[in-house]
């Protein structure tokens, strides 16, 4: 249990009486990335809100590396070693692109190369030209970027990426997708939320389809997309081919 | 011509007591969204706190008075907001209500402590002589006062905009619950904020005492202008807060000097022709 990197076992919520969670249960090995994929509403936020802390599951465990975080605040979370890049980006908006970047900053140890501002510019250069920016400023590309780069600023040992490519022209996805698979390459663990399938599946090493809160498909993207039924049934008009 | 002269430096020694009372009224307002009408209270208890410690031992200086007033009264913030806001986060008229008690609460235990007579502050020994500039004569410690209020605006403005700390606060107001999640304590700094805040309007306190004098009912006449500033200047506005003092203070001086019978419609019709024409004041940020 210990060697995942993040593992939900049987994990129950609720908002307000609505039942959202039925029991779900996924396991991310470190270094990989994690599809998590659904229609709307079938509990993808609602999953990670409950893993940050925003939401506290009623029932079931969340482990980080073996460690039980369900339950804390998010900022205990944040602390343990999740980063959030949120649906909707939440960059703060009065705030410079160097102060955001900078508020988020964390230190942990074991890091390698941790992540600072410097190598932050290098990985987004359009960031680096914008840095005394007002972020509430910035295109909705850059603001993507802002997003994935704080979230970076905290050295998470899992980051949460939710619809990271939600509302951007396809050239900024191509530059989504880039970044994903870099991170990927650097050894980040990572859970992807994505309504794009073909940009999920082309980085995930392993996919999670969750249906009215209960997962109903736990496996390699190839078992996924060989598997017309399962695609049609859970996503829609989302087709992998 | 003296009275002008004279009228104008007593106003702006007003507008600098009024921004060392509002700001902290604005910064509270301004990042917690919290309008608390403890603030006039605090700036009592500092003039208080001064009052007693200028008197026991009159060798103090008022500086030294003012900076140790300004923790004991941030102590007493950080305690109350700690133990009764926090729990009123989503119930803003639990929020007025508890502020507007505790108000009366330390008014009445004021009154039961120090009775109901006037308690003078003394003028520092070393700020007693009259300044000369310009052929004309100054009370240099209503100087030294514009002064402080401009040294405190400084620093203010430099804490919430050139610091991490300043940062942080800033992103807790942009969205709390995403500043949490980038593991930022935003109940902790919070609570820094509502210190800071009664902490300046209780060094203010002791500050304004050699101009005031502690007495009961000295909470009640603060609090309303400090309300004045911050609506006219712009709720969440440092430098709204400012302006707004400096624009209070010369509207009372000279309404007082001038029209004594009229003060307070002096006083407040500029703040309602602000509230109806420009509801976010002259440089808020609220509702623009």
């Amino acid at each position: 249990m210990a060697s995942d990197a993040l593992r939900l076992t049987d994990v129950q919520a609720f908002y307000g009486d609505g039942h959202i969670l039925h029991g779900v249960s996924f396991a991310l090995q470190p270094g990989k990335v994690l599809a998590l994929l659904g229609r709307n509403g079938s509990g993808k936020t609602t999953c990670i809100s409950t893993i940050i802390g925003f939401l506290k599951p009623r029932g079931g465990e969340i482990r980080l590396f073996g460690e039980a975080i369900e339950g804390l605040s998010p900022e205990r979370i944040s602390h343990m070693g999740i980063g959030l890049v949120p649906q909707g980006r939440r960059i703060f908006p009065s705030l410079t692109v160097w102060e955001n970047l900078v508020v988020a900053k964390q230190r942990r140890s074991k890091v390698a190369t941790p992540w600072d501002v410097d190598r932050i510019y290098d990985m987004f250069p359009r960031l680096g030209e914008r840095h005394n920016q007002i972020a509430g400023t910035l295109s909705g590309g850059e603001l993507q970027m802002l997003a994935i780069a704080r979230a970076l600023m905290g050295n998470p040992r899992v980051l949460l990426l939710d619809e990271p490519s939600e509302g951007l022209a396809p050239l900024i996805v191509a530059e989504v997708g880039r970044t994903i698979r870099r991170l990927k390459e650097e050894g980040q663990s990572i859970v992807l939320v994505e309504q794009n399938l073909k940009l999920a599946l082309e980085v995930a090493d392993q996919a999670v389809i969750l249906n009215t809160g209960r997962c109903v498909f736990d496996g390699s993207p190839r078992e996924l997309t060989d598997n017309d039924a399962i695609v049609s049934q859970n996503l829609g008009i989302f087709h992998a081919h | 011509m003296q009275f002008w002269i004279i009228q104008g430096l007593n106003s702006l020694s007003l507008g600098g007591l009024l921004f060392l009372l509002a700001s902290g009224f604005s910064l509270i307002f301004g990042l917690m969204r919290l309008a608390n009408l403890t603030h006039g209270a605090f700036f009592m208890l500092g003039t208080y706190f001064g009052a007693t410690a200028m008197r026991a031992n009159s060798d103090l200086s008022i500086w030294t008075v003012a900076v140790s007033a300004g923790v004991a009264v941030a102590a007493i913030g950080g305690l109350f907001e700690r133990l009764v806001l926090t729990r009123l986060k989503t119930n803003p008229l639990g929020q007025v209500l508890v502020t507007l008690g505790m108000s009366f609460i330390i008014s009445d235990a004021c009154l039961a402590l120090w009775g109901g007579d006037s308690i003078p502050v003394p003028t520092p020994q070393n700020l007693q002589a009259p300044t000369r500039l310009f052929g004309f004569v100054f009370p240099t410690y209503r100087l030294v006062l514009v002064g402080c209020a401009i040294t405190a605006a400084i620093t203010l403005y430099l804490l919430l905009e050139r610091t991490r700390l300043g940062a942080m606060i800033r992103a807790g107001v942009d969205d709390a619950q995403m500043a949490r999640a980038v593991g930022i304590p935003v109940a902790n700094l919070f609570t820094i904020v509502f210190c800071l805040g009664a902490g300046i309007a209780g060094a203010g306190g002791v500050l304004g005492g050699p101009i005031l004098s502690a007495y009961p009912g000295l909470d009640a006449d603060m609090l309303p202008l400090a309300l004045i500033v911050v609506i006219l200047g712009g709720i969440g506005s440092l430098l709204g807060a400012f302006i707004g003092s400096f624009i209070v203070g010369f509207i009372y001086t000279f309404g007082t000097a001038l029209f004594p019978e009229l003060a307070y419609i002096i006083l407040f019709l500029p703040m309602i022709l602000v509230l109806a024409l420009r509801p976010q004041g002259l440089l808020g940020r609220l509702g623009a």
